[in-house]
């Protein structure tokens, strides 16, 4: 049984690494192809049929190039800096629920690697953790420029986790759970929470884009300012596993706002496919529903980086300080008020 | 501003319909290897020295397209027509060598205009890109044109 349960877990883990990673890679492509056809481009066509190998041309191209590390750095902390970034853009997929248990063999089997009842909370502290590996290697690197894009990534993940943070106990005082997978469960069929939340979903959305350094928040890495930001020392596979764990981090980000907002696995009709499907397939194709609605948010990423032009600094406080922070402590009041009145009527 | 501007939020997702709109445009691309963009009529590109109506060279090695060059790209050596080449040169003095410095030309065209004999036109394609410096320096080999086939 023990055996069992390990192996099940391992299994389970092994192939969400292989979606998370397989995903991030194309995720690169993507990118570069959804920029050129919004600029009127094609994008990379050349590896492989319209492109499609690209994304192992690049990890090659990662592999083979010199690695240097600056002999003013600090070697230690150069080198755990990306490694850091990396792990904990990983590890935050450990609590998502990818889709209700399947049956194998008499035997249900959960599609999540843990079911932690603070899985919310878990959720919160990794993305906080993030900022770690871009911090340490922005001052490992002893680079103006480099202290100057950790610097930015502190102030700006401090800033933004705060509405992040209200924005999800507006969510909670409707849900009343911090578990992911009971919060998934409570949307069964279209019942999701983006129609009881939605102000709660636009700042949870604005600072998420925040969180993973994406434009309209890229200042940490902002190449027309600050050379390169905190990657600029960086080269080879180390400044590859930087661009990767962005990338990981906006699969992971929108895997949890699928999750929390648009109802996860849950779509309308399930009830009809699952019986169709039986208790083995229906699950499974409820996890591609979830891929999908990630798909969906990765493009509007995408869509939105080249689209809204970078913030200046002093704009992103603003909009951190003054605008997100009493939106959300609003929406909190009003998901208050309302509920009390539902639950007196 | 009003109120409904300092959102920015209508702002914003007024510029996602453009770039979204933007996605199904028609592409600018033209995939060079593959298709060529045609060049305009004044285009000038590598030099080519021409050949008459018998497949003899017009060079008459008189230097003014040397002279002219601001540049100083072109250098030539003169030789004497000897008998027995009347098929091979037009007229009695030739250009034994005929160099073109091609990262020196400017392709300003002045040497096109400064030849009495009509030998010389900047109608070719693209110098193409090289590794070594002598390898940008063009001889007879490469400028003049192929010899009419007569059939």
């Amino acid at each position: 049984m023990e055996l069992a349960f390990i192996i099940e877990k391992f299994i389970l883990i092994t192939v969400i690494f292989l979606i998370t990673l397989t995903i991030a890679a194309y995720s690169t492509l993507a990118e570069r192809k959804i920029a050129g056809f919004l600029q009127d481009r094609v994008g990379p066509n050349r590896a492989g049929p319209g492109g499609m190998f690209q994304p192992l041309a690049d990890g090659l191209k990662m592999f083979f190039k010199e690695e240097i590390i600056p002999a003013e750095s600090s070697t230690t902390l150069f080198i755990l800096g990306p490694s850091l970034a990396l792990l904990t853009a990983l590890i935050g997929s450990a609590v998502i629920p990818w889709g209700e248990s399947v049956q194998i063999a008499g035997t249900l089997v959960s599609l999540q690697v843990t079911d932690i009842n603070v899985g919310i909370l878990y959720i919160f502290g990794v993305v906080s953790l993030g900022v770690y590996g871009i911090m340490i290697g922005g001052w490992a690197s002893n680079n103006k420029f480099s202290l100057m894009g950790a610097i930015r990534a502190a102030s700006q993940s401090i800033s933004y986790e705060i509405p992040m943070g209200l924005s999800i106990i507006a969510l909670l005082m409707t849900t009343n759970t911090l578990s992911m997978k009971e919060i998934a469960e409570q949307q069964h069929g279209i019942n999701w929470n983006i129609f009881y939340q939605p102000l709660g979903f636009l700042i949870f959305l604005v600072c998420s884009f925040a969180e993973t350094n994406r434009t309209p928040f890229d200042l940490p890495e902002c190449e027309t300012e600050l050379v390169g930001g905190y990657h600029t020392e960086y080269s080879g596979f180390k400044m590859g596993a930087f661009m990767f764990s962005e990338y990981i981090n906006m699969f992971v980000s929108s895997a949890v706002m699928s999750t929390l907002y648009f109802g996860g696995y849950n779509y309308p009709g399930m009830d009809w496919v699952n019986s169709m499907a039986g208790p083995l397939f229906g699950p499974l194709v409820g996890m591609a529903v979830l891929i999908l609605k990630i798909f969906a948010f990765i493009f509007f990423f995408m869509w939105v980086r080249w689209t809204v032009p970078r913030f200046r600094y002093d704009q992103l406080m603003n909009l951190g300080w003054k605008v997100l922070i009493p939106l959300a402590i609003a929406n909190i009041v009003i998901t208050g008020i309302v509920i009390t009145i539902i639950d007196k009527l | 501003m009003n109120f409904w501007e300092r959102l920015y939020l209508p702002a914003i997702f007024q510029g996602m319909g453009i770039t979204f709109r933007h996605m199904f445009k028609k592409k600018e691309t033209v995939f060079y290897p593959e298709v060529q963009r045609e060049f305009s009529e004044n285009w000038r590109g590598m030099h080519s020295l021409k050949r008459d109506e018998q497949g003899r060279e017009r060079c008459t090695a008189c230097g003014l397209c040397a002279l002219s060059c601001p540049a100083e790209a072109i250098t030539m050596i003169a030789a004497e027509r000897q008998k027995g080449e009347e098929q091979l040169y037009r007229e009695e003095k030739y250009a034994a060598v005929y160099e073109i410095n091609m990262l020196r030309c400017i392709f300003c065209g002045l040497c096109e205009e400064a030849c009495p004999k009509e030998a010389i036109y900047l109608d070719g394609p693209i110098v193409p890109a090289d590794y070594l410096r002598k390898d940008f320096i063009y001889g007879k080999d490469k400028l003049v044109e192929e010899p009419m086939k007569l059939s």
